[in-house]
């Protein structure tokens, strides 16, 4: 078996290869779906309602979606530059805590200045927590695969620490949370009776201002370039650190702005269980997408769809919910092999 | 002084062993996968795994040791899943492996949940029973605390012996290693570096899965979620540390179990003025240190996440 470079790839081959992909593993999961003794179909109609079926239903795969989009960013902007940081979940929670200690009484300005002021301690602590790692790469040689994953345990104790300890709202019956963020730093309602918050719009702006970096300037350049070839881009004069760190504190910043999104908009208080592993979903989501800012939309709403579809489909059909993990986890490995065939042909000697 | 009575216990230095022994099997499992140049980053994921199918196996009747080589099973599989992405289609071996890690706990915990939809108190098995070995457990301190282990710990003592022979010492073992430093040289030689690649993968992997299985079906007696808290990582790390070496992997995991026993010791005797978790970061600060003291002057095998394309240079 062989693999050569296809010298041209057809459009449509570009654009199907990931929905011929995900429809792959959602026939597959059926699998285990009949295994649990549902019908097959009726489930997967149970969990498309669940996720698009009424408006309350989209407006909660958006609010899932929200911090999906930014982990997501988060990891296809490290991943271009070939900086691989699986931290998302760390500086996550480096956010929702940098906008617990600012947004619960410290700093009080009004509604317009204290939303971005909280976007912007949250990116900058998670930001620099990434920067850390990514200092020890280049100056140390520290692979920072390893390190990130091992910060996201430290950040989740030292989260822990601080809701059972000094940071525990005494208001709060002895549920280990945070005080209430102030009202001038919750986000906005979107839609009345809902629990969409204006989280959505931030993350969709994000979306496009990476898009801009990555396809129209100069720093865009500079990061796929490090990415796509070191040697080549350090030849071209490309200062290979500058941007790498540069990567690290766009990508940290992305993924804690994900937590504040979840403090100061769906929960409006810190908790242990603001992220069901939305930095390690980021990956999947990046992936799905191709590491394209924009795809990174589709491919959130997408797996956030299938989080919520799961969700109401495990309460009437009696499947577990970690059904949407493993179509998850598949889809990400199928995506990944689909994207590769469109640019490669298989032949077999 | 009692803080230095801590270390002079038996108790402690037969914590040490037995906390060692899932990294031991991790560390090798990883070290294995890594010399034939594939970074195999599935590592938490196929011992959750492998403490899940191992458990699950002893409590649908199955007995001990059929349940170790079930995981060694399932382990392979998600290895041989892991080289058909990362060795045949040469796809990016960290996403590949983060992609594993993702599938196979969701799987696990899927079939948990499928298989045991009512248990709510994690339901318990008969773990392995201590093991006295005959005349060498009569050693006084050094008896107690190596010889009076569970049977599992004495297999991961002999697996560091086995594979560094292996490794080393036979023409099997120079495959693996060529093909992590130079896959090109392998295939001149004949031999099929996708083969070899892939087996290394499975092995390691299999190794990976009977680590899991040790916490589940000899430590403790019962499966619970995020059981594996991160120990797989610590292993990728320890792999590192112990510069590809099977033995100063050993040492690596031992020095590291260690490093926990004292820290649940000192946690135990001082909780009033320092928070527990500041404890429980310990082993993962711990392993981002002994990173950076250790990667200065590491050397990578040359060909780790290189992907060998046949017929191309």
């Amino acid at each position: 078996m062989q693999l050569e470079p296809r010298l041209h790839t057809p459009l449509w081959m570009t654009l199907g290869a990931p929905v011929f992909a995900v429809l792959f593993v959602l026939i597959l999961c059926g699998g285990l779906i009949s295994w649990a003794g549902a019908p097959l179909l009726d489930s997967y109609i149970a969990l498309f309602r669940g996720a698009f079926g009424s408006k309350f239903a989209i407006a909660e795969t958006l609010v899932r979606a929200t911090p999906l989009i930014l982990t997501g960013l988060a990891a296809a902007v490290a991943f271009r530059a070939k900086l691989w940081n699986i931290g998302g979940e760390g500086q996550l929670y480096m956010g929702a805590l940098a906008a617990t200690y600012f947004g619960t009484g410290l700093v009080n300005l009004p509604a317009p200045l204290m939303i971005p002021f909280l976007f912007l301690v949250g990116a900058l602590a998670g930001g620099f927590l990434l920067l850390v790692p990514t200092l020890l790469k280049t100056r140390l040689n520290v692979d920072e695969v390893v390190t990130t994953l091992l910060l996201n345990f430290v950040v989740l104790l030292l989260a822990n620490y601080l809701l059972f300890g000094p940071w525990k709202d005494p208001m709060a019956m002895g549920w280990p949370q945070g005080a209430p963020i102030i009202d001038n730093g919750i986000l906005p309602n979107l839609i009345a009776k809902t629990r969409l918050h204006g989280g959505l719009i931030f993350a969709l702006i994000a979306s496009v201002c990476i898009w801009v970096v990555m396809t129209k300037t100069k720093w865009g350049l500079e990061i796929r370039a490090v990415g796509l070839n070191s040697e080549a881009a350090r030849f071209s004069g490309i200062p290979i650190n500058k941007t790498i760190l540069r990567t690290a504190l766009i990508s940290g910043g992305l993924a804690a702005c994900a937590g504040v999104t979840e403090v100061a908009g769906t929960k409006e208080y810190l908790t242990l269980d603001i992220s069901p592993g939305f930095g390690y979903t980021g990956i999947a989501v990046a992936m799905l997408a191709g590491l394209n800012p924009l795809g990174v939309i589709v491919a959130a709403l997408f797996i956030a769809g299938i989080y919520n579809g799961a969700d109401s489909m495990s309460r009437a059909m009696d499947v577990s919910n970690y059904i949407a993990d493993v179509i998850t986890a598949a889809s990400l490995l199928m995506v990944m092999l689909a994207v590769m065939l469109t640019r490669m042909r298989v032949r077999f000697k | 002084m009692d803080f230095l009575d801590m270390f002079l216990t038996i108790g402690f230095w037969g914590a040490t062993v037995r906390m060692a022994t899932p990294l031991i099997f991790g560390t090798l499992g990883e070290l294995i996968c890594e010399r034939a140049g594939v970074l195999n980053l599935g590592i938490e994921g196929i011992m959750t795994t492998g403490a899940m199918v191992a458990w699950m196996w002893v409590y649908q009747g199955g007995d001990l040791w059929s349940a170790v080589f079930v995981a060694a099973f399932f382990g392979m599989m998600f290895g041989y899943l892991h080289s058909m992405f990362s060795v045949y289609m040469g796809l990016s071996q960290h996403v590949t492996g983060i992609g594993i890690t993702l599938l196979s706990t969701s799987l696990s915990y899927y079939s948990f949940r499928m298989l045991l939809p009512d248990a709510t108190t994690p339901p318990k098995i008969i773990p392995f029973d201590e093991y006295a070995v005959p005349f060498l457990s009569d050693i006084p301190v050094i008896g107690d605390a190596f010889f009076t282990q569970s049977p599992l710990t004495y297999v991961a003592f002999l697996m560091v012996g086995v594979v560094s022979y292996i490794l080393y010492r036979t023409p099997v073992g120079l495959a693996v290693r060529m093909v992590g430093e130079n896959p090109m040289a392998v295939e001149v030689q004949g031999i099929d570096v996708y083969r070899v690649r892939t087996g290394a993968v499975m092995v390691g992997s299999a190794f990976m899965a009977v680590g899991g299985a040790f916490l589940t079906i000899s430590v403790f007696d019962a499966f619970y979620f995020d059981m594996i808290n991160g120990r797989g990582w610590i292993c990728v790390a320890l792999v590192i540390f112990a510069s590809w070496r099977p033995g100063k992997a050993l040492l690596g995991a031992m020095l590291f179990a260690a490093f926990d026993a004292i820290q649940i010791r000192v946690q135990q005797a001082s909780s009033s003025f320092i928070p527990y978790q500041f404890y429980l970061m310990m082993p993962y600060v711990f392993s981002i240190f002994a990173l950076i003291i250790m990667s200065r002057k590491a050397a990578y095998p040359k060909a780790l996440l290189v992907p060998f394309r046949r017929g191309q240079r």
